[in-house]
């Protein structure tokens, strides 16, 4: 686990679910507010969370994409059209001037939670 | 806009649109193409292949005719410009066509030389120059009681017209009035070797002896040769392949400068004596003759488009380097052979071992520094190099003598990296080994091929496609890039590599092949290529268990086709497309009940589309209580298995083509495979199910079934290939067994078999030695793992609904399990629901109730 951010007012935190029921390497897709979130957790056990709307594929997809590594940056491969966004800043690989929001996420007595204030 | 007319459209001809098109010269030149053959321009070099098992379309030179179009060339096939009025500046054709032009290129090519001997014109004589004359040929000799054919010519042209007629099945002379065979290409040493090659595998070579008179039967159709020794060659069909003669004609009557021996004079140019007329290719006497080879006729097309552009660049007399395979004997010939053509004071070097049919011959100067000619017969190891060599931009080593002795330096150990920059790699495009550096450019290409694609080398003649492969390793290397087969940055193996790890290390997970093998966290290149390899060895019990459930995309992931607004489609099995009535009905409510868009497939079965993530179970839930199960459209395996409805209710049908579709369909379901696979039964050679663009089709015949292999539709159309006929239905069950396991073994990530197949060297022959003649051996191991497959097949859907943590997965929002997810949006269309589209999304909000009539 390495996100822990406490700046936060703890208002904002919206529950996922329990971090048990992240399978590694696979996403989820959560309801915060009205935006679709998806998250993440990696084989090495850390979380991300980015939109779930796919700009390209123009559908809300991205919580159900492969999960991998470019060098050591995580990213997500929508199941759309392929392109690959990073998990760290949403960025898209192949067009660099499109990226994902991308959120705050962390674990809260064992309940993974999302911020999108 | 000027006006281009090109006279011809073959191979020289389509390389002059392609200068064109790359040096931008379309926005300038709108361009007509006339040619006479009914069909595009294609791969002349590669005609004999129609005799193994490409077919026409495989052959051919423009493979976007679209984008050909939109560039603005209009190529017409199958009229002949008849006659050209060099004052008024127009072609006329054979339909009546008349264009006016700018400047107008001929590229006609040639003509096959028929000598004059009686009976050439006897019905049963061919000569051999384009798709037709193959095709003429073919038919011929499938007549009753062609048995025995003979070629008139022992050069390049007739001893591959000679394997032609041995893979017809005919018995086959080849009759030469020179001394030796390829007299042009080989000298007398050379000669004596390869004659002892070709007569090991089957023809009878008659050399030094010239054919009088070519005799009919009695039924009016050629019978034999007549020979000048007396002798008598008997023959149901002869190919005449005496040489060729440049398509002057046309020239000709415009009034052009003709060469005393033929061909349209050009100057360097390639400009004929009317400067607004050019002729290129097998047409033209350039730099002093006639080039009947492929190499500078291209040439002559670059210098064409140069000169259109505005340029100067010129033509020179080029090498006539040739390396061939012909009846499977490599001969090769650089420089110059024959001793009457040797620069002064040169040297000869032979090796020759008459025993084991290597004959091989280097033209050396005095101080043996520089390389003049050579001839290879039986091996030709080490012609790139030689070819370097003669080219001057590769030393000649200290000890020349290594070049052709048994075990020595083949040139290979020189290496690439001795090369000059400017040294030509590919000489069919002109393709300089800096150019090849360029494009690789230190890691940026690290396939070859995507470096045949971005420069072309390799893609005419095929003969450097070592050498440049050489020259992308040695970059490659200098960059400290290792592999170029790797599947992505995570893995540096082949699909078929990590296949033989997987099966032989006994892997079962993704994490531990990626720590024994890989690197950082895999991706959605290799993941996905895992899980299927894991799939298909049976590592996984399902798909979704454990770990794997992370190496599946979305498809498989949830078992459905995800469509292009997130929704899902459901496909159950239709096993040959049979159905019962009320299973039908079943079909029926379900996507009523759901509200899912209904269509019958191009795979004769039923899609049901619309589907959100937290529908499927309920939907399949349905589905299996009917007694439906996955029909697999989401994953790379085992797709449909089409039938037509054969002799059970079809009047022409031979076999109960129903059943056997069905059968064969439950056999291999679920069968995970590099990617999908297709396959049909028909019930007659009518073909209805269209079995012969499957990846295995199987068509009746009176005594049994025929297989077919390795076709498909889709984007590139390959008519599959006849593996066996009239086999009995186990037989052939274990060919395929033992062919789908075969190729799940080996073929590379996405690789249809119609792909794979085209890789295989050794084509269809090879296939049979392997599948049928278990040559490697390994014909049991495939059926044993095909029988595991068959054993322990399940149903996904099924054990996943069985799985309550399973079924937990398929929710839109995992902290809202309940919630419909508001983006999908409908609206209806002739009756059902279709996905709205972005500028409806607005306007309908988010739920349409869809009125069913
Ligand atoms: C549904 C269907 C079209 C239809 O409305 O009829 C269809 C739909 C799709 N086809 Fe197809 N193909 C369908 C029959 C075919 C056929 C006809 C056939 O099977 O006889 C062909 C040509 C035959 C062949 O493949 O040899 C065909 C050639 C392709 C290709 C090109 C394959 C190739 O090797 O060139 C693709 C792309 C690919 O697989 O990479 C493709 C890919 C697709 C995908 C999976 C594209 C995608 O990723 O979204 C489509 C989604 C399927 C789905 O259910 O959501 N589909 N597709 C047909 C489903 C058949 C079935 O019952 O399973
Ligand atoms: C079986 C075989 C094997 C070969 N192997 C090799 C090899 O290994 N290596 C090699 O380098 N070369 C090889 N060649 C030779 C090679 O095919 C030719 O050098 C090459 O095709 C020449 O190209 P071209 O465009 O000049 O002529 P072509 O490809 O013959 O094209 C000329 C076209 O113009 C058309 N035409 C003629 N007159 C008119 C008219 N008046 N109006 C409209 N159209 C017209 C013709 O029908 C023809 O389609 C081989 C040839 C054959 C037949
Ligand atoms: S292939 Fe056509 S003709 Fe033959 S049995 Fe099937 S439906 Fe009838
Ligand atoms: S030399 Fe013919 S393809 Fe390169």
């Amino acid at each position: 686990m390495t996100q822990t951010l406490t700046r936060m007012p703890e208002s904002t935190w919206v529950d996922v679910c329990p971090l048990g029921r992240l399978l590694p390497d696979r996403g989820v897709c959560a309801l915060v507010g009205g935006t679709q979130v998806a998250v993440f957790r990696t084989s090495g056990d850390a979380l991300y969370a980015v939109s779930n709307w796919d700009p390209f594929g123009r559908a809300p997809v991205i919580s159900r994409g492969l999960v991998g590594s470019v060098g050591v940056e995580p990213k997500v491969a929508s199941p759309l059209l392929k392109h690959t966004f990073s998990l760290e800043t949403g960025m898209c690989f192949e067009e660099p001037s499109v990226a994902l929001d991308v959120y705050d996420v962390r674990v809260h007595d064992g309940m993974v939670q999302v911020s999108t204030a | 806009m000027r006006t281009l007319v090109v006279v011809g459209h073959g191979m020289v001809a389509h390389h002059l649109i392609e200068t064109m098109r790359d040096r931008r010269l379309l926005r300038r030149w709108r361009v007509v193409v006339f040619g006479e053959e009914p069909r595009r321009a294609y791969d002349r070099v590669a005609l004999s292949s129609l005799f193994a098992d490409l077919e026409p379309a495989d052959l051919t030179l423009d493979r976007d005719v679209a984008a050909t179009e939109a560039s603005g060339v209009e190529i017409v096939s199958g009229d002949a410009v008849v006659s050209i009025d060099r004052d008024a500046r127009t072609v006329a054709t054979a339909s009546g066509r008349e264009v006016a032009y700018d400047a107008a290129v001929l590229a006609t090519g040639s003509y096959p030389f028929v000598p004059p001997v009686p009976g050439t014109d006897l019905p049963g004589v061919f000569t051999y120059r384009t798709v037709d004359d193959v095709d003429a040929m073919k038919a011929w000799a499938a007549r009753p009681g062609v048995d025995r054919g003979a070629v008139l010519g022992g050069g390049l042209l007739g001893l591959e017209a000679a394997q032609a007629l041995l893979s017809l099945g005919l018995e086959t002379a080849v009759v030469e009035f020179a001394p030796r065979l390829m007299p042009q290409q080989v000298d007398e040493g050379g000669g004596a070797v390869l004659a002892g090659l070709v007569s090991a595998l089957g023809p009878t070579v008659h050399t030094g002896a010239a054919t009088e008179e070519i005799v009919a039967g009695g039924d009016g159709c050629v019978a034999s040769l007549r020979l000048s020794d007396g002798s008598a060659v008997d023959a149901g069909m002869v190919v005449v392949a005496a040489g060729i003669r440049p398509r002057d004609g046309l020239a000709r009557s415009a009034g052009l400068e003709i060469a005393d021996r033929g061909g349209v004079v050009v100057d360097a140019g390639c400009t004929t004596s009317d400067p607004c007329v050019y002729a290129i290719g097998e047409c033209a006497h350039a730099a002093g003759r006639t080039w009947g080879l492929v190499a500078p006729g291209y040439r002559m097309a670059e210098v064409v488009a140069d000169r259109l552009a505005g340029g100067d660049a010129t033509f020179a007399a080029v090498e006539l380097n040739t390396k061939l395979k012909l009846l499977g004997v490599d001969v090769a010939s650089i420089g110059s052979v024959q001793s009457a053509t040797h620069p002064p004071g040169a040297e000869e070097l032979t090796y020759a071992d008459p025993l084991s049919g290597v004959y091989k011959k280097l033209v050396l100067s005095a101080d043996g520094t520089r390389l003049h000619g050579a001839v290879l017969v039986g091996d030709a190891t080490g012609y790139g190099a030689l070819c370097q060599m003669l080219a001057g931009t590769m030393p000649v080593p200290e000890r020349p003598e290594s070049l052709i002795l048994p075990g020595g330096d083949d040139g290979a150990t020189i290496g690439v990296t001795s090369l000059a920059d400017e040294a030509v790699i590919c000489s069919c495009h002109g393709v300089t080994k800096a150019m090849l550096c360029t494009a690789i450019d230190g890691g940026a290409i690290c396939e070859i091929g995507e470096l045949k694609a971005a420069t072309k080398a390799a893609t005419g003649c095929g003969g450097c496609a070592p050498l440049v492969a050489d020259v992308l390793h040695a970059e490659l290397d200098a960059a400290g890039i290792e592999r170029t087969d790797a599947m992505c940055e995570h893995f540096e193996h082949s699909r078929q590599e990590l296949f033989d790890i997987v099966r032989t290390e006994g892997i079962a997970t993704f994490a531990d092949l990626l720590a024994r093998h890989g690197h950082g966290r895999g991706c959605e290149v290799c993941r996905p290529a895992v899980a299927s390899i894991f799939a298909s060895l049976g590592v996984a019990s399902h798909v979704l268990d454990g770990e794997h459930a992370a190496l599946q995309d979305t498809n498989d992931h949830f078992l459905a086709n995800i469509q292009k607004d997130g929704t899902y489609s459901v496909v159950p099995r239709i096993p040959g497309g049979e159905i019962a009535p009320e299973k039908l009905i079943v079909l029926g409510e379900v996507a009523r009940d759901f509200g899912l868009y209904t269509k019958i497939t191009g795979g004769q079965r039923v899609d049901l589309f619309g589907a959100r993530v937290d529908q499927l179970p309920a939907i399949w839930q349905r589905l299996i209580d009917a007694g439906f199960e996955s029909g697999h459209a989401y994953a790379k395996a085992l797709r449909t298995v089409k039938s037509c409805v054969g002799s059970t209710w079809c009047r022409y049908g031979v076999q109960d083509s129903v059943t056997l579709a069905i059968d064969i369909e439950l056999r291999y379901r679920g069968l995970r495979a590099p990617h999908k696979i297709k396959g049909a039964v028909a019930g007659c050679t009518r073909d209805c199910s269209e079995a012969k663009i499957k990846d295995f089709g199987v068509i009746a015949t009176d005594a049994g079934w025929s297989l077919y292999v390795c076709g498909n539709g889709g984007m590139v159309p390959r008519v599959a290939t006849l593996f066996a006929e009239d086999l009995d239905r186990d037989t052939l069950l274990t060919y395929l067994d033992r062919f789908l396991m075969f190729y799940v073994r080996t073929a590379d990530r996405l690789e249809r078999t119609a792909t794979w197949f085209a890789k295989r060297p050794g084509g269809i022959e090879e296939l049979r030695r392997i599948l049928v003649d278990d040559e490697l051996g390994i014909c049991s191991q495939l059926e044993a793992e095909m029988e595991r497959h068959v054993d322990s097949y399940r149903c996904e859907w099924r054990a996943a609904l069985e799985d309550p943590s399973t079924a937990a997965r398929f929710v839109s929002f995992v902290n809202a399990p309940d919630a419909v997810d508001p983006e999908v949006v409908f609206v209806p269309e002739r009756g059902q629901i279709r996905p709205a589209r972005p500028e409806e999304r607005f306007l309908s909000g988010p739920t349409v109730e869809v009125e069913l009539s």
